[in-house]
């Protein structure tokens, strides 16, 4: 990640493949592991411990995303939708038959892939735009269904209370609590989506993102893959679906909106197609900016304005300056936040001898 | 360039420090802290823009006044563009603040912070944005509806359409035009229990998001229904799209009642302006108009400070609402410092304050709640006003109708957990 790799040299396809990359990099992992379970969750306090699960649930959901829309070249605008499914389907069997929280983030994820592959059925015959509507309308469907559906939703408010997960005796209902429990889930998130992107798998999802017809010519089963890069993008979202409604204790409908499903492809356009490691800056980016714009204006919004003209001022000028932060980004890097982070890595790995 | 970079340096640490330092003022005892949450370029902006200036305004006339004992009062708010992650954001924020209550802002946020608000003991409004079940003190003990919730809403128009129908609904026909969304739906079952009550047809008339469009359903309520009576629950622009529609077709709008979303001055000039609308009637659970004492007082505040008054007091439904929902933490806060005279005071000790909060009226502005440890709506009081000669007229006095009926759905609703 952020070593240098001179002098070390491959010599097999294990090693080229390998998770690791650097024989340092397991040290820059035990020391990242350290501050994440360790110092960041014992030093501060518990509000920006909040404010970390809000990234680490879309952390978990925009590694979902990009594994379909960045890996496989599949665009869906429904993933708001299969988060919702994940939702319901852990809140009514938590409520209903009283199961424990992994069976229901399994049955969850579980779901929500069922769905997402009956929803991605449409992309073996259609591409690019046409399949984002087609998405769409998938997004629709299902918010419709569980709006009306009573079965579903648990009644006309459409929301299902859920009691918080419990680990033997212990409840975790604090914001300290929550934060081990989603960590937990991001790490295997992570550790999964990079094992599955250089796994037969992963290769044959890059395959057809680049062009499908030479990915079928050379042996790739591509309704297999297509549908199998949903089903896994939809378990992710299922998962991250479940795991935000036991942080919320609730399950409801104007939690997944169309909005939802936009701020993800947000997340992974600023952050990074088709890479592991951008989908977790552009998560940081979108949840973490407007706070700090936020932070920025009320330090120095009160010396110019008077206090009603500023909070009416904040909200606003923080929607423009994150747009135009985002174009920013965008201009000077089209290709996301990540590979900003390559282009700075690589100017450092030769540094000071440029030339 | 250095000297530049040096003085810019410079200037933007002075201006921290002295940012730092405007922000905690000297005071005579312990601040309070109300945190307020608002949409104010989101969805519900016309909403938002409107009604928290008007809370604003509240908290800095008590403050002008000496605060509440001596107390000032500070109310932090936070916009959250009616999304749901930055609502629990700012709901840790306010909690890492000191905020004894939360003024929540929105019927997702309110479900998303509802047990977090339990956990933590803190108490939190939602008026207007429901839940009805959270009525029940017994089983959301941190969380007040306060303004009358959908159900007791919906009884009140089916009330008010009994009187306006010559006292009886026997064999009339009513149709409810709602936004097809969960607070659009809540109240059909109670609807359907008192039309059984009262024995008259229900007909049900659904207005899918974003609701600019039900010309289908207006025909369908005045040709072939042909309705005596129609009470529309609406929200955002759509109220607007439903008056312009009715009178289009020429239904009579002294026919027609809008729940609380469906009543402000925004609305009747988003279909076309007072005349237009002349006839509908508006469902209110704050009072309407700039002539409340309260308000005057405002103005003379903004007058001292040798400023006009805010702009945002024209909108007279929406911000008579924020000065409202104002009063009510604040006297809230008020109570619990009378029962605790050091001023240490707690979430519980709000909590305990919202519940003592009885006939408290604010000259006429709010209604005369009464909230009990059970009875976290206080009442379900509303008025109904007119759209007469350009503005709104006050038809009834404050009422609350098939308390029996509501109380029902409240239990009902308790039991199925």
């Amino acid at each position: 990640m952020i070593h240098r790799e001179c002098g070390v040299l491959k010599t097999t396809y294990e090693a080229d493949m390998g998770l690791y990359p650097l024989p340092i990099a397991r040290w820059t992992v035990a020391v990242l592991a350290v501050l994440f379970f360790a110092v960041i969750p014992l030093t501060l306090h518990e509000y920006y411990l909040s404010v970390a699960n809000l990234v680490w649930i879309a952390v978990i959901g925009a590694l979902g995303l990009n594994i379909l829309v960045g890996f496989t070249g599949q665009v869906s605008i429904g993933h708001g939708a299969f988060m919702s499914v994940g939702a319901y389907t852990a809140a009514n069997l938590a409520n209903r038959l009283g199961s424990p929280w992994p069976v229901n983030l399994l049955a969850g994820g579980l779901m929500a892939a069922l769905i997402g592959a009956i929803v991605g059925i449409p992309s073996l015959r259609i591409k690019g735009l046409y399949l984002a509507i087609a998405t769409l309308a998938g997004q629709l469907i299902i918010e419709w269904t569980i709006n009306h559906v009573t079965f579903i939703s648990g009644g006309v408010q459409a929301s299902i209370e859920v009691a918080r997960p419990r680990l033997g005796s212990m409840v975790l209902n604090t914001q300290r609590d929550m934060y081990y429990f989603l960590l937990v889930f991001v790490v295997l998130a992570i550790v999964g989506t990079l094992n599955l992107i250089r796994s037969r798998v992963g290769r044959a999802f890059i395959a057809i993102r680049d062009q499908d017809i030479a990915a079928e010519i050379i042996g790739i089963n591509i309704f297999r893959y297509k549908l199998l890069a949903f089903a896994i993008s939809s378990f992710y979202a299922g998962v991250t679906g479940v795991l935000y409604t036991y942080f919320l204790g609730i399950a409801n409908y104007e939690q997944f909106q169309l909005g939802v499903s936009i701020d993800y492809l947000a997340m992974i356009i600023i952050g990074g197609l088709g890479s592991v490691l951008g989908s977790i800056f552009g998560a940081i980016f979108v949840t973490l900016l407007p706070i700090g714009i936020r932070y920025a204006m009320e330090a120095f919004g009160g010396i110019f304005f008077s206090p009603q003209t500023v909070l009416n001022l904040i909200p606003n000028l923080r929607l423009m300056l994150f747009g135009a932060l985002i174009i920013g980004f965008l201009i000077v890097e089209p290709e996301g936040l990540n590979r900003l982070w390559r282009n700075i890595r690589s100017y450092f790995r030769v540094w000071p001898f440029a030339y | 360039m250095h000297r530049f970079l040096a003085i810019v340096t410079a200037l933007l640490v002075g201006v921290a420090s002295l940012a730092t330092a405007t922000s905690s003022p000297a005071q005579s005892k312990g601040e309070i802290v109300i945190g307020v949450q608002c949409d104010r370029t989101g969805p519900t902006q016309i909403v938002g823009t409107v009604l928290c200036p008007g809370l604003h305004d509240y908290v800095a006339l008590v403050n002008s006044k000496g605060g509440v004992e001596g107390h000032p009062i500070k109310a932090i708010e936070i916009d959250h563009e009616y999304k749901v992650p930055p609502a629990v954001e700012s709901y840790e924020r306010h909690k890492k603040d000191g905020a004894v209550t939360m003024a929540i802002y929105g019927t997702p946020q309110i479900y998303a912070l509802t047990s977090k608000l339990t956990e933590d003991r803190i108490p939190g409004t939602s008026p207007g944005f429901g839940s009805a079940a959270a009525a029940d003190g017994q089983r959301y003990p941190f969380i007040f509806p306060i303004a009358a919730t959908y159900w007791s809403q919906a009884a009140a128009a089916t009330d008010f359409a009994k009187k306006q129908l010559g006292g009886s609904l026997k064999g009339k026909k009513i149709a409810y035009l709602f936004y097809d969304n969960p607070a659009g739906r809540e109240p059909i079952d109670l609807l359907g229990d008192i039309a059984e009550q009262e024995g008259f047809q229900l007909k049900t008339f659904a207005v899918p998001p974003p609701g600019v469009e039900m010309g289908a359903q207006v025909l369908d309520i005045a040709q072939r229904f042909k309705a005596d009576f129609v009470i529309s629950h609406l929200f955002g622009g759509a109220p607007s799209v439903s008056i312009k529609e009715l009178k289009r077709i020429g239904y009579p709008m002294r026919k027609v009642i809008g729940l609380v979303w469906a009543s402000a001055e925004a609305n009747i000039e988003g279909a076309g302006g007072f005349g237009v609308a002349e006839g509908y009637y508006a469902m209110q659970f704050a009072g309407v108009g700039t002539d409340y004492p309260v308000l005057n007082e405002i103005r003379e505040m903004y007058k001292k400070q040798g400023k006009p008054a805010p702009k945002e007091m024209a909108s007279t439904v929406f911000y008579n609402r924020g000065v409202l929902i104002g009063a009510l933490h604040v006297e809230a806060i008020r109570n619990a410092v009378k029962a605790k005279p050091d001023g240490k005071i707690t979430g519980v000790d709000v909590k305990n304050g919202f519940e003592k909060i009885n006939n408290f009226t604010l000259g006429g502005l709010v209604p005369p709640l009464k909230i009990t440890a059970q009875d976290h709506e206080g009442g379900g009081l509303v008025q109904i006003w007119q759209v007469k000669g350009g503005k709104f007229e006050k038809s009834t006095e404050w009422f609350a109708a098939y308390q029996n009926v509501v109380a029902k759905h409240i239990k009902e609703s308790g039991a199925k957990k």
